[in-house]
């Protein structure tokens, strides 16, 4: 049984049908990276993954680990595992990112059953993943996103990813707004948190992000389901020959 | 004063004038003072209580809020002072300066009047009945006008707060009056208060209200000299009906900042008349309700930069759930010649129910041409990105909101420069958002 199933999903946002039955699976562990031209509903997905409530499910289902999740609030898929790094994260004025962080994981790991991390723990876990993300003390005590430049908004949602630990990360479109050096960290941020465990879907548009992070599998997204699948030699192929050839294909 | 007597038509507005008529007599204060009760006396005769065509009173109909005049509050027993023994608790973790008043009466024997170089503490009504120099000096006289509500103070003043800070004089600890009620019957209290800060003197003054059954009015009159640092905090609790006002008058080159923090208000009007009569000042205007049930809370300022080059940053911020209902209106006048104003003012509400109200009314009048001036008002539910945003993270609804109000009020009080203030606040804020549903 894969992790995350997807299956035959269709979803409408303000009447507008954006996932027309997209079927999907992913297995424990893997990395899969999904690709697709604009509008090709690659965000929809992600937000429907994590939850977010505008969304109208019109057909299908979300099984994680076996479990439907679409009935779950948010919060409950974060305990259950599931994180999304945002493509635009937002800021959260007055909410220090320390506090955030620590709030959150003991939220999860309440949810959880599991005892609350100890100060020293959760200093010591937050400054070590901090220090290889280039996150300075000084901005873990400063607002959530307040005032960072978009590379230290990224940087921030892997440092969150890496602190809670989740069992699926969908990661949307992490790599855009970043120069070289800043998708560098942050691909080495995210191939440190690789593991037997973690399954991951990365959303990107280009292939460029995927050098540095090597996926698995590629599925192709158009229309709002997927209309083809390979290994990660059909991200190069892609890139070569552009999204044209499936943009008619899936009408 | 040879206006036309307006006939006096509620009951309140009868029993009022019955009280002062019984009252006049034992008052404390003679001739000059007696007079100046007689005057604002007359002001209510002729205006009589303010309602909701009364422009500067709209959100805030007093005439139909009180229907009855509670009669005068006597002076406190021993069950009164027994119970006044835990006041103030609020500011309890605060290493300050206590002095005790129950329904508006000094009670010396309950406050801390250790001496301290340049701090001199009395009580209004011994004040006014020995016609002191301070008294009669500024009683009446800090901030000139025709409001109601303070006119019936000056009234009807019967004790309060008088204190003196001599020149040069850096107050260690906070000053922390607190006004505790008294009997459990429906009374009405009318405080008066005088502060004089002079030059280069520096103070925490906290007025702590919890005002219990009574109609209260309280008005603080606080003259600042130049140079001075001042912060005067306002905390407000209420069963009933609370006037508060504060007439100030702020000298040259003064650090000058007001915070008012109100919670558990059935009907408060907070108004403020600040004249900035020197220049060179710097001001924060700032202030939190908390308000959910009927509660309702009328923040009004009248700001008056009455000489060039001041700075005066005004921000205050609403919490409403349920049906509660906040008001703003400030005001901002720049007087003629008061050049290089750089004033700022924003009101912001936050709506945690679809019952709530929020009025928010902000305004310049300005006479200068070289001036920064601003306002902005917002009123808003908690921002459904946020919200989303910290629920993903595994943040339940509950405390991803809770999170998000505490964050909202946490940027008004961070701007207090005390750290006990400011954390005897947050922490009242964040009790507040416990206890709510």
């Amino acid at each position: 049984m894969a992790f995350l199933e997807v299956k035959n999903l269709h979803v409408e946002i303000e009447d507008k049908k954006i996932l027309n039955g997209l079927t999907l699976s992913i297995e424990k562990g893997q990395v899969a990276a999904i690709m697709g031209p604009n509008g090709s509903g690659k965000s929809t997905l992600a937000y429907v993954l994590a939850g977010k409530s505008e969304y109208n499910i019109t057909e299908g289902d979300v099984l994680l680990n076996g479990e439907s999740i679409l009935e779950m609030a948010p919060d409950e898929r974060a305990a259950k595992g599931v994180f999304l790094a945002f493509q635009y994260p937002v800021e959260v004025p007055g909410v220090a990112t320390m506090t955030f962080l620590r709030t959150a994981l003991n939220a999860q790991r309440k949810t959880r059953g599991e005892n609350e991390l100890s100060t020293p723990e959760f200093m010591r876990l937050v400054r070590d993943t901090a220090g290889h993300l280039g996150i300075s003390q000084e901005m873990l005590r400063r607002a959530v996103n307040v005032g960072f430049s978009g590379g230290e908004k990224k940087r921030n949602e892997i440092l969150q990813m890496a602190v809670l630990q989740p069992k699926l990360a969908v990661l949307d479109e992490t790599d855009s707004g970043l120069d070289i050096d800043a998708l560098k960290i942050v691909a080495d941020g995210v191939n440190k948190l690789r593991s037997p465990d973690r399954s991951m879907v990365v959303i990107t548009h280009y292939q460029r992000l995927l050098n540095y992070i090597v996926p698995d599998v590629v599925h192709v997204l158009a229309k709002g389901r997927v209309v083809k699948s390979g290994g990660k030699e059909l991200a190069l192929e892609l890139e070569a020959k552009g999204y044209a050839q499936f943009q008619g294909e899936a009408a | 004063m040879n206006a036309e007597v307006r006939a006096m038509k509620t009951e309140a507005e009868k029993a009022l004038a019955a009280a002062y008529e019984a009252a006049r007599v034992r008052l404390p204060g003679k001739g000059a003072l007696s007079a100046l009760r007689a005057d604002a006396f007359h002001l209510f005769e002729n205006q009589g209580l303010p309602h909701r065509r009364v422009e500067d009173w709209k959100y805030t109909d007093l005439r139909a809020l009180m229907r009855e005049a509670y009669p005068l509050a006597a002076l406190p027993d021993a069950a009164a002072k027994a119970k006044a023994k835990g006041a103030g608790a609020l500011f309890s973790g605060l290493d300050a300066r206590r002095l005790v008043f129950i329904d508006g009466a000094f009670v010396p024997e309950m406050s801390d009047l250790t001496s301290e170089p340049g701090l001199t503490i009395g009580s209004m009504a011994d004040a006014l009945a020995k016609g002191g120099a301070l008294v009669t000096e500024h009683v009446g006289k800090t901030f000139e006008n025709d409001d109601v509500a303070v006119a019936l103070n000056t009234a009807l003043m019967g004790d309060g707060a008088v204190i003196r800070i001599a020149k040069g004089s850096a107050i260690k600890r906070p000053i922390h009056l607190v006004f505790a009620p008294g009997s459990d019957k429906p009374s009405s209290v009318f405080v008066r208060s005088l502060i004089v800060v002079e030059d280069g003197a520096r103070a925490v003054i906290i007025e702590d209200h919890d005002s219990g059954p009574a109609q209260v009015n309280a008005t603080l009159e606080l003259i600042v000299g130049d140079k001075a640092d001042v912060s005067y905090v306002r905390a407000t609790r209420a069963k009933a009906l609370h006037v508060a006002s504060l007439l100030a008058k702020v000298g040259a080159d003064v650090t000058f900042n007001t915070f008012a923090f109100a919670s558990d208000v059935n009907v408060l009007r907070n108004q403020n008349f600040i004249r900035f009569a020197g220049e060179r000042t710097k001001a924060g205007i700032r202030g939190v309700s908390l308000l959910r049930g009927k509660d309702h809370a009328d923040t009004t300022l009248l700001i008056e930069h009455a000489k060039g080059h001041c700075e005066s940053r005004e921000l205050f911020k609403s919490v409403l759930d349920e049906q509660g209902h906040s008001v703003f209106q400030g005001k901002i006048v720049v007087k003629p010649h008061a050049q290089k104003t750089d004033a700022k003012m924003m009101t912001r509400a936050l709506l945690l129910s679809d019952e709530a109200e929020a009025d928010n009314k902000p305004e310049l009048e300005i006479f200068a041409d070289d001036v920064v001036c601003g306002h902005g008002a917002t009123t808003s539910a908690p921002d459904k990105s946020l919200k989303f945003y910290l629920m993903s993270r595994g943040i339940p609804e509950a405390e991803a909101e809770a999170l998000l109000v505490q964050a909202f009020v946490d940027e008004v009080i961070d701007g207090i420069a005390d750290e006990g203030i400011r954390k005897a606040l947050m922490f009242a804020a964040l009790r507040w958002l416990g206890t709510h549903a």
